[in-house]
């Protein structure tokens, strides 16, 4: 299975971003072998809305099957579900921590959103 | 001629203005149109007879999940991210639609129709000479600026119409104050007043409107609202002093022309001086 973990940057030693539509990056790694498949950037991050939808559209579009995050708003969550992604909360300092915890078996799958919407936002982000 | 009475800052005083300049022109067939959807309050003073009422949509899209290829057109060209092609199945978050109608027009297997999602409620009614339009914007509802274009479509050629505009500079005040042919700033001379009189005023130069401005509480303050118009080359239209009995009227809901006789004056003279900028531009 294809997992994506949120993060700030490229590669297992990225660190690991909160945010799910607004993480700038989503690092898709196969957790069996701990390697990164790939890391792509998330377009989404800036957007004035919807970001949430439109990076579980992107994560679909990569064949995905689960996401690793910190935070996921009710959007984001509702089109994550409907595209079969199982979402885990509980992102470590970097990925390759966070893909290590995962191994652990410790991470559990979310039932509900863990924050409002537009929580991704931060201040002043459009002044 | 379009006159719109806006103010970055909220609270100085625009549906004051709106509905005192109204009143003392006592012209027929002049229209007012309060145009803050969100917390409409013209009303309170005018008190109008309403005739129309309607509810006012826009329309959203629905999709046939029989002829969907799940292509993923609909979200690449919807510019408000308001639709997500999940594999085989497209999520439809209306609350960020603007229904600007690009899903259902790129859509290639025409599989996408649109129905009306409502925004808010249209009201036209008369206050004596006056013809009054408003908007209430339902609760929770972001989308204003389809509901403000429908209440403008009660300004008609070579007649006048004031506008009463929200307050601030996003996308409701742009909605109101475009195609007008002059904008009243209301402000105040304090930091806040300053502040947002300049965020204002750039945006009405920028969408190519003649502005000028209106200080209320003009004893108040300090005098930098005043140097800053002096500097923009901003005509100080009127000035307005504190007076605690204005106050009362207003709580009270009574306009203030009602009150004091030499407000009428005032606002005929303020009027045609703006009527003087926009002769030749008036539509």
């Amino acid at each position: 299975m294809k997992i994506a973990i949120c993060a700030q940057g490229e590669g297992l030693n990225a660190k690991t971003d909160r945010r799910f539509g607004r993480s700038p990056y989503f690092v898709l790694v196969d957790p069996d072998h701990e390697t990164v498949l790939e890391s792509i950037r998330n377009e989404n991050a800036d957007a004035p809305g919807g970001a949430g939808p439109q990076s579980a559209q992107l994560l679909s579009e990569h064949d995905v099957g689960a996401v690793i995050t910190g935070n996921v708003g009710p959007k984001a969550k509702q089109a994550l579900q409907a595209a079969g992604i199982v979402i885990y909360t509980g992102v470590q300092d970097t990925v390759g921590d966070t893909i290590k915890e995962f191994m652990k078996g410790v991470l559990k799958p979310l039932s509900g959103a863990t924050v409002p919407g537009h929580s991704g936002i931060q201040k002043g982000q459009w002044r | 001629m379009r006159l719109a009475v806006a103010s970055g800052k909220g609270g100085t005083g625009k549906t004051t203005v709106a509905v005192n300049l109204a009143l003392a022109l006592r012209q027929k067939n002049l229209t007012l149109l309060d145009c803050d959807v969100e917390e409409p309050n013209a009303h309170l003073f005018l008190k109008p007879v309403f005739y129309f009422t309607k509810e006012v949509g826009i329309p959203v899209p629905r999709i046939d999940f029989a002829r969907c290829t799940f292509c993923g057109r609909c979200s690449e060209v919807c510019a408000f991210n308001a639709l997500a092609v999940l594999k085989d199945q497209v999520l439809v978050f209306e609350e960020l639609c603007h229904g600007c109608g690009s899903c259902a027009y790129f859509c290639p297997e025409r599989a996408i129709s649109e129905h009306e999602r409502p925004i808010g409620i249209l009201e036209r009614g008369n206050a004596g000479n006056i013809k009054f339009g408003h908007g209430r914007l339902n609760p929770g509802e972001a989308m204003s600026p389809p509901l403000i274009n429908e209440v403008k479509k009660m300004c008609r050629p070579g007649l006048i119409t004031i506008i009463d505009a929200p307050p601030g500079t996003s996308c409701p005040v742009v909605s109101a104050v475009s195609d007008c042919d002059y904008c009243i700033l209301v402000t105040e001379p304090t930091s806040f007043g300053l502040h947002d009189l300049d965020l204002v005023s750039r945006m009405v130069k920028k969408m190519g409107v003649q502005a000028g401005v209106v200080i209320n509480r003009s004893d108040l303050g300090d005098d930098r609202v005043e140097d800053y118009c002096r500097d923009k080359g901003l005509p100080v239209l009127q000035k307005i002093p504190f007076d605690r009995e204005l106050a009362e009227y207003q709580a009270r809901g009574e306009p203030i022309v009602k009150h004091r006789p030499s407000w009428h004056d005032y606002f005929e003279k303020m009027f045609y001086r703006i009527a003087e900028k926009c002769e030749g531009v008036s539509r």
